[in-house]
């Protein structure tokens, strides 16, 4: 409490390799090299474009991870409003120079990748909030006044994102904003409030919807309405898993996605892929994995002094788990196919950058547990 | 540092501490949740999914099994299943589509039309799905194919096989095949595991009747596909097991020459051996053309088929139904005999017309025969002498023989064309008609004509039962066992004549079974057929053989059609000039030779006229080819062991 403040800000490298939370980062290594096994797998067992730059990615943004931990965290806090800004450009440079790809504009064309705006936002909207809760006193937190910035920066984005189209992201943007503010203290109360609205507004929301979105949630209501067309994804899905049984059929023998039968198996479904073929262990392996990877940033975020800190966590944490949860609800047949990414397993650079990203700032929470930001 | 807002930070921390942990909480259930549902997918519906998976994966492609081949007396064949070159196309592995056909037009003869069939049907199939560009390809376009294959990436040359007959002689008793349709795979259930895509089965004849045995056991690939249905691996493969060939009593060669004796012509010919009962010929014309059949039929031939009047796609030997006409008279005489109503020298007057019951009754020869016995009744075939004889008798006691001999029921078995025919009496017509017998009915039925209707193959049987001594013979045309019962018979009985054991227990010891009560009868029958073909006077007098090797015995039949009126029989007109479809079928029945029977044979001729200028002369000629080919069957028979 009355560490100066200058030996906190300028840790020795020593100081802060040693304070790195190696649990979590070993965690995310196994995660990661599973994901090279898989998309090994998609690719038909060979080091083909998929397996190769999904390895790549991983490694780079890896790195970018130790970068990012390495920085103090008062940096993070400083820089938030300026990273959400930042991210909100891109958006709305998708919008006009964005690249066009199966009827949704979502990328933005960077030469050496592809960038996908949307994922970082999920990011830059828990920054941004949590730097905006950390500042306001408690007492101001449920006043309209307090309110009316948190709703606006999280409802430019979504809308942003939600008419590329891609609902996925959007509503997952938007949870993340909604959880920020919950675990900063807003009224249960407001949240019911907006939910009914929310509802109320449902009908006008579904005649903006593609007919692709309606037939997906029609689809995801009674999956054997059409078994060809729209269905055709969840019950493929769940025939790989149902099919991996206990054991899987091994490495490389999933005949669901050897065989073409199985949608998007580098995206959304790699976990079906993985399931299929190394069955119910294999699931509960990666599970296990991405429960033991939350419950370290949840420590994290426990030992840190910062509200900033905490609020970021926290979010970052329970956003985390919802990408996860969404996406193994979503290919165990559980929710309708909304399209997100399973975080660090599933082929994709914006998304696997924007989790690194995060996570980065975690460690950089760690590391700089006692800094106070301001 | 103990700032006014730190008081209001641990607070605050507190807060963010209270809510994580519900928000864990919650975590805590959807990651249970999470793993349920993987219990319930992978462990307790594991099973489910696996089927599911497996029937996504694995695709069974059918293989056509080898049809058997069927085979003459002589083995040889005159159905087989022979190969079929054909060409094939996968467009996925042509490299210039356009360039390929203008090739393969330089090396076929294709039309630009089938060159843009070809091309519609490749745009809208699958770049892996085979296309046929020809059917069936001769050998000579077939190598030249393949001499110029390096050249045509993308054609495949496949052997495949196909029914093949070698000629329409035998068109009718072999039937044909053709493609599977929905009815035949909802009535006969042999074909339910069995039923390949392009496969032919037996529609009539034999091969209708063989088919179960003779389309052998399907086989299968079994292929793992991919999602779109292409083959990435064959898994399994099963060649299946061509079907049973089978050996019949018809031979080829006799096949052929009636065949082309009746061209043109809408006629019937069958030819039996009269001790074991083996169909030698059975022929039906005008004949079809069988191999049109297998690869689905040109729709102009068929419509010719089914517009001819004469019918070709009948089997007439089996399915025709004529009314016996004089032919009968042999069973009418012989039940006569056998029931005691005459005596052979017992005689009746003919003066051309008889009147009985109101009604007059005419002969053929309207200036009457004189008087008539049973002999010159057969010999002139005395219409008179007959409504006498059936008078007495009674239409009742005539139907028992007429069934006796193989009238009214069905000669073979399992051909479904083949018709029973009618045998008339009294409660037949009471069943059927719904109406008592008149007398003068019975007068008809005892030349042949009225309700009577027999198939040329019936007649055959009639005429050879009486020909082999009077003995029960089974027809058949399938030859599953040597039959020599009957001719091992005569054989012990000329060698041992004074045998004495008598005649009905003795041949109980030959698995023989008699049709009469007393064989002397018969034999007055086979002599007075003797003298209507031989002796002056006789119907087909005109067409006997002077050398005792030939020798036959027959009776002429007209069949009639129209009745005459009273008018046309005064005007003594002539069926040659009565409209074609007026005219009577003509009937020729017969036994070879005479002196030792060997074969029996039955013609007719639809609106031929009468049977001694129509029927006879065919019969002739076909009595002389058998009787030429007789030593090389029976050679043929004693080579073959007692069972094949």
């Amino acid at each position: 409490m009355l560490q100066p403040r200058s030996i906190q800000s300028s840790l020795g490298i020593r100081d802060k390799i040693l304070s790195i939370d190696y649990i979590l980062v070993f965690s995310i290594l196994i995660l990661g090299i599973t994901s090279m096994f898989a998309m090994y797998s998609t690719d038909g067992g060979e080091f083909k474009y998929h397996t190769n730059s999904h390895i790549l990615r991983f490694f780079v943004f890896f790195g970018m991870f130790f970068v990012v931990s390495f920085i103090s965290i008062r940096f993070w806090h400083e820089t938030s409003y300026l990273i959400y800004i930042g991210v909100f450009i891109l958006l709305l440079g998708v919008k006009y120079f964005g690249l066009t790809s199966s009827g949704s504009k979502r990328w933005l064309d960077l030469y050496f990748m592809n960038l996908q705006p949307s994922e970082l936002m999920k990011i830059g909207l828990i920054l941004f909030l949590a730097k905006y809760y950390h500042r306001i006193s408690i007492e101001g937190v449920n006043s309209f006044r307090y309110l009316l910035l948190p709703i606006t920066v999280l409802v430019a984005p979504v809308i942003l994102v939600a008419t590329q189209p891609d609902l996925g992201t959007s509503i997952l943007i938007a949870a993340g904003g909604v959880i920020v503010a919950w675990l900063a203290g807003v009224r249960a109360k407001f949240f019911t409030i907006s939910g009914i609205a929310m509802l109320a507004l449902l009908p006008i929301a579904i005649s903006f919807l593609k007919p692709y979105q309606k037939s997906r949630i029609l689809t995801f209501l009674n999956p054997e309405r059409d078994p060809l067309g729209a269905g055709y994804q969840i019950i493929q899905s769940k025939i790989a898993i149902g099919s991996g049984g206990l054991f899987g059929k091994g490495f490389l023998n999933g005949s669901q996605s050897y065989l073409d039968y199985l949608p998007e198996k580098h995206t959304d479904f790699i976990f079906t892929l993985f399931s299929e073929e190394f069955g119910f262990f294999g699931s509960l392996f990666i599970l296990l994995l991405y429960a033991l990877i939350l419950s370290r940033i949840i420590r994290i975020g426990h030992m840190t002094r910062s509200n900033f800190g905490k609020l970021y966590c926290y979010s970052f944490a329970t956003a985390f788990f919802i990408y996860v949860a969404v996406n193994m609800m979503m290919v165990l047949g559980l929710l309708p196919i909304v399209g997100s990414p399973l975080p660090i397993m599933s082929y994709g650079g914006s998304s696997m950058m924007a989790i690194m990203f995060g996570l980065g700032i975690v460690m950089s929470c760690k590391i700089y547990k006692d800094v106070p930001v301001n | 540092m103990l700032s006014p807002g730190s008081g209001n930070t641990v607070i605050k921390s507190k807060l963010i501490g209270r809510r994580m942990f519900l928000i864990t909480a919650a975590k805590a259930v959807v990651m249970v949740g999470l793993v349920g549902r993987l219990i319930s997918l992978q462990i307790n519906q594991a099973t489910k999914y696996k089927s599911l998976s497996d029937k996504n994966r694995f695709r069974e492609w059918k293989l056509a099994p080898e049809r058997g081949a069927i085979k003459d007396f002589f083995d040889t064949k005159i159905a087989s299943t022979e190969p079929l070159y054909q060409l094939h196309l996968v467009p996925e592995n042509a490299k210039d589509l356009d360039n390929l056909f203008v090739r393969l037009k330089a090396i076929l003869n294709i039309t630009d039309r089938k060159v843009s069939y070809l091309k519609r049907v490749i745009k809208k199939q699958k770049p892996w799905e085979p296309v046929i560009v020809s059917e069936n390809l001769d050998w000579s376009d077939f190598s030249r194919i393949n001499l110029f294959l390096h050249e045509l990436e993308g054609v495949e040359p496949i052997v495949s096989v196909a029914r093949t007959y070698p000629d329409n002689s035998s068109a009718h008793i072999l039937g044909y095949v053709s493609q599977i349709s929905t009815k035949d795979l909802q009535t006969k259930e042999y074909l339910q595991d069995l039923a390949v895509p392009g496969m032919a089965i037996g529609k009539t004849g034999l091969e209708r009747k063989l088919d179960e045995q003779i389309i052998g056991k399907v086989g299968y690939q079994r292929y793992e596909v991919n999602a779109y249905g292409k083959r990435i691996r064959e898994i399994k493969i099963d060649q299946g097991q061509a079907g049973k060939s089978f050996k019949t009593t018809l031979d080829y060669e006799v096949q052929k020459f009636t065949n082309d004796l009746l061209k043109d012509k809408a006629a019937a010919v069958c030819v039996m051996d009269v001790y074991n009962g083996d169909i030698v010929s059975l022929v039906s014309s005008p004949t079809f053309e069988p191999n049109e059949f297998v690869h689905g039929l040109d729709k102009a031939y068929w419509n010719s088929l089914i517009k001819d009047d004469k019918k070709p796609l009948a089997n007439k030997a089996i399915s025709g139904l004529y009314p016996p006409g004089s032919t009968i008279k042999t069973i009418v005489a012989l039940s006569a005999l056998e029931n005691k109503i005459i005596r052979p020298l017992d005689t009746f007057r003919c003066k051309g017309k008889i009147e009985l019951y109101g009604e007059k009754f005419h002969c053929w020869e309207k200036e009457g025969h004189g008087i008539v016995n049973l002999r010159k009744g057969i010999q002139r075939s005395c219409d008179v002498y007959f409504y006498e004889v059936a008078r007495k008798l009674g239409v009742d006691r005539l139907s028992e023989t007429a069934k006796r001999f193989g009238l009214g029921k069905k000669v073979l078995s399992d051909f479904i064309e083949e018709r029973s025919g009618v045998v008339p009496n009294t409660k037949w017509k009471k069943k059927f008609i719904g109406q008592n017998w008149y007398l003068g009915e019975t007068l008809h039925s005892g030349i042949g004509q009225g309700y009577f209707q027999s198939t040329p193959l019936q007649l055959c049987l009639m005429t050879a039962q009486i020909a082999n001594g009077g003995f029960k013979i089974k027809p058949r045309i399938i030859f599953d066992e040597k039959n020599d019962h009957l001719r091992n018979y005569l054989k012990y009985k000329n060698e041992n004549p004074n045998e004495p054991l008598p005649t009905d227990l003795l041949v109980s010891n030959f698995n023989l079974k008699p049709l009469f009560k007393n064989q002397e009868h018969i034999n007055l029958i086979k002599d007075a057929m003797f003298s209507s073909s031989n002796e002056p006077g006789g119907t087909s007098y005109r067409h006997r053989f002077e050398n005792p090797k030939y020798t036959f015995a027959g009776k002429t039949g007209s069949s009639q059609i129209k009745r005459f009126t009273e008018a046309q029989r005064e005007a003594e007109v002539k069926q040659e000039s009565l409209p074609y479809k007026d005219r009577d079928h003509a009937l020729f029945v017969a036994f070879a030779p005479y002196k030792n029977p060997q074969y029996a044979i039955s013609v007719l001729v639809e609106h031929g006229g009468s049977g001694g200028k129509a029927a006879a002369p065919i019969a002739k000629k076909v009595i002389k080819k058998v009787l030429e080919r007789h030593e090389l069957r029976r050679s043929v028979n004693n080579q073959i062991g007692e069972s094949v």
